[in-house]
């Protein structure tokens, strides 16, 4: 039996949902702490169930590879040293990898996966329309994301992949960007929109499309797009296919999602939202992970009304501590007002956020909650720090 | 340096969950406050931008939700719609069904287009000048220089045509320190000062666009000068901690976790508001908004950020 597996078969905790999984896809709105969830359970993974576990991150920042103790961060995994693990005076049963998604690098590399010849393979790489999207534009990411998942995870190299989400402006783009894809290459339009480059002939039914099209974009750009979408054509078939893999993928039961968010109003509506988008989809949702929660004594129910109390009655409380302390009696006063003061303002920061978590409704089998870590995390301890809290 | 508010056009990005919508909205209602026409404009379309102003949901067509306060979100394919309206003369053209559709397609095909039909409706509300001010909830720092960098990669790519021809004046207007301005939010956490620092880089070198601000939000309060600290760690002491308990007749403790939590948390931000400051050009403004204690955003979170706006540009 699984560890943390009940009698029930259900699965309760992070560590049994890891130990049961091959895919982790952990996603949520920006500036959840997605990017650190995602390598402290993988780190935890690798600790706790061996194997060779990856985290993909789209992140570049430099903290995550600093703290995972590599150099840097490349398309290509790099194995997180052993020595990081014993400076964090664990000893892992399995190893951890990590790697970057370089967006350039992975549709260089799926063009010339699909490309019919090398011919075509370099007009396409040359193309300025594609070295456009390929490197700035924004939805290509969500796409390639999901591209460079599959293939990690068809090469058979790893255990458990945990895979960062882009910071899409929907959260829920980026799983639909393969069945996106798809459509997009088998489009009709796509079609008669590149017929007259083909054909050098202009179909009557479209006429007033190019004359429009023309006099905005001007004929070479036009031309551009064309020559871009016929060479593209050439791998129609691979890329449809590869896109409905990689769906049928992000469908299957060794893949789960991870929602990450904190209890503030905004990330929570996003989260509850996106819960019920995965559901309605049929994708599996695994847990969901509260990072930064104030801790629970500020809704102690005796609080409020002791700081109250603290507040109202400074002056004489203070007279009668000043000698304990051996410190005049407005400084301690205006100490113990600050303390009361300050307590009343986290209970009602901390209140909203109960309000937030019971209006979750419909969240998954797990829920995992981190508090506001009071260090930023620099290494591999402190990864694993995190981890804990959220594991069992 | 421009003051900020006197810029027409005002883009305001940051890290996810930094507060970059409530900074939107804040400088929104101060422009709007001091008597100059503004329009607010949500760009990725949350749809939340309402909530800090207690409105409806916005849609492309502005609506006027305040005195002086203009709101829209924005629609790429309205835009583009609206925009062959205006430059091609065709008004039918939203009627044409086919060709529309058709237009949309080149729209998503051609790689930039969204993003400028997004910047060009913007500088075209500023070029016609129907607003004083027009205040940006753009992208998130990871996008805000695609968007803003896409008429010069179009100009690059696009030689000839209305493209062509449209691109020059947008660049015009962003270019120009005195009209366009971009604000950046950060919060004095590790990841969101980074970020920024990183976004000012890249937006000096790959954008024209005039760094008017960086607002630094949610700056916690200091409860203890040093002396004090000292003073307040003593309340932990057995004895000391005794008798604040049967003065307050309940656990003491709580109250001290709390005020603890508070002055660590501060003191580990600390460093990183030194960085930001460190990192940042000594002559681009930094302006703080001080930690709000309520989770949600609505009216009065609005205004008070403005507030905190408002002292902090000496108004």
């Amino acid at each position: 039996m699984v560890r943390g597996t009940q009698a029930d078969g259900g699965v309760h905790s992070l560590d049994a949902l890891y130990a049961a999984k091959e895919i982790v896809i952990v996603c949520g709105s920006g500036g959840v702490g997605k990017t650190t969830t995602a390598a402290a359970t993988a780190a935890m993974a690798a600790v706790h169930h061996g194997g060779r576990v990856l985290v993909v991150t789209v992140d570049p920042a430099r903290r995550l590879a600093d703290a995972l103790g590599i150099g840097g961060f490349g398309n290509e995994a790099r194995q997180v040293p052993p020595d990081a693990f014993a400076a964090a005076g664990v000893e892992p049963r399995g190893e951890l990898w990590a790697a970057m998604l370089d967006a350039r690098q992975s549709w260089d590399a799926l063009v010339r996966r699909h490309a019919p010849d090398a011919q075509t393979e370099r007009r396409i790489l040359e193309n300025p329309l594609y070295q456009n999207i390929a490197g700035k534009f924004v939805q290509s990411h969500d796409y390639i994301a999901m591209e460079r998942l599959y293939e990690l995870h068809t090469e058979g190299r790893y255990d458990l992949i945990v895979v960062d989400t882009p910071p899409t402006r929907n959260a829920v783009d980026f799983i639909e960007a393969p069945a996106r894809m798809a459509e997009f290459f088998s489009s009709r339009l796509l079609r008669l929109l590149i017929v007259p480059y083909r054909r050098r002939v202009v179909n009557l039914a479209s006429r007033p499309f190019y004359q429009v099209a023309d006099r905005i974009l001007g004929s070479q750009f036009l031309s551009d797009i064309a020559e871009f979408f016929i060479l593209f054509q050439t791998m129609y078939g691979g890329f449809v296919a590869r896109a409905r893999a990689v769906e049928r993928l992000l469908h299957d039961k060794r893949t789960t999602f991870v929602v990450v968010s904190t209890l503030e109003a905004a990330p929570a509506h996003e989260a509850e939202l996106f819960l019920q988008v995965l559901r309605s989809k049929r994708f599996h949702v695994g847990a969901l992970v509260l990072n930064r929660v104030l801790p629970p004594y500020l809704l102690d129910p005796d609080g409020g009304a002791a700081a109250s109390r603290l507040v109202a009655g400074a002056p004489d409380i203070a007279r009668r501590l000043a000698p304990l302390l051996d410190a005049g009696e407005p400084s301690v006063e205006r100490i113990l007002t600050e303390v009361g003061e300050a307590y009343r303002n986290l209970r009602v920061v901390a209140k909203a956020e109960a309000a937030e978590r019971e209006e979750l409704a419909a969240v998954p089998d797990v829920v995992a909650t981190a508090p506001e870590l009071d260090a930023d995390i620099h290494d591999l301890a402190g990864l694993l720090r995190l981890g804990m809290l959220i594991w069992n | 340096m421009v003051d900020l508010l006197d810029r027409r056009l005002v883009f305001v990005t940051g890290k996810g969950g930094v507060g970059k919508t409530t900074v939107a909205a804040a400088l929104a209602a101060l422009a709007a406050g001091r008597g100059r026409r503004t329009l607010v404009c949500e760009v990725d379309a949350k749809g939340n931008m309402a909530d800090f102003f207690e409105t409806g949901p916005t849609q492309f067509e502005e609506r006027r939700i305040a005195p002086n306060l203009w709101a829209m979100s924005m629609d790429t394919e309205a835009s583009l719609r609206q925009y062959l309206a205006l430059q091609l003369h065709l008004p039918m053209f939203a009627a044409i069904g086919p060709l529309a559709r058709m237009l949309d397609f080149v729209a998503s095909a051609a790689p930039g287009v969204r993003e400028i039909v997004t910047v060009g409706k913007l500088c075209w509300e500023v070029r016609e000048r129907h607003y004083d001010t027009v205040v940006v909830d753009a992208s998130a720092s990871g996008h805000i220089v695609s968007q803003l960098s896409a008429p010069e990669a179009i100009n690059q790519l696009v030689q000839v045509g209305l493209v062509r021809q449209q691109t020059g004046w947008m660049l015009d207007i962003l270019g120009d320190p005195a009209t366009t301005g971009l604000v950046a939010v950060a919060t004095p956490d590790e990841m969101p000062v980074s970020e920024t620092l990183e976004l000012v880089g890249r937006v000096r070198g790959e954008t024209n666009v005039d760094l008017a601000a960086v607002v630094v939000n949610r700056v916690l309060p200091e409860l203890f000068s040093r002396s004090e600290e000292a003073l307040f760690g003593r309340l932990g002491e057995p004895r000391v901690t005794a008798s604040l308990d049967a003065e307050l007749a309940s656990p003491s403790r709580p109250l001290l976790d709390a005020a603890r939590l508070m002055v660590t948390t501060r003191r580990s931000r600390t460093e990183h508001l030194e960085r930001l400051r460190a990192g940042t050009d000594p002559a681009v403004p930094l302006l703080y908004v001080p930690y709000l204690f309520i989770r949600s955003h609505g009216m009065r979170a609005t205004h008070q950020v403005a507030d905190a706006l408002a002292a902090e540009l000496g108004y």
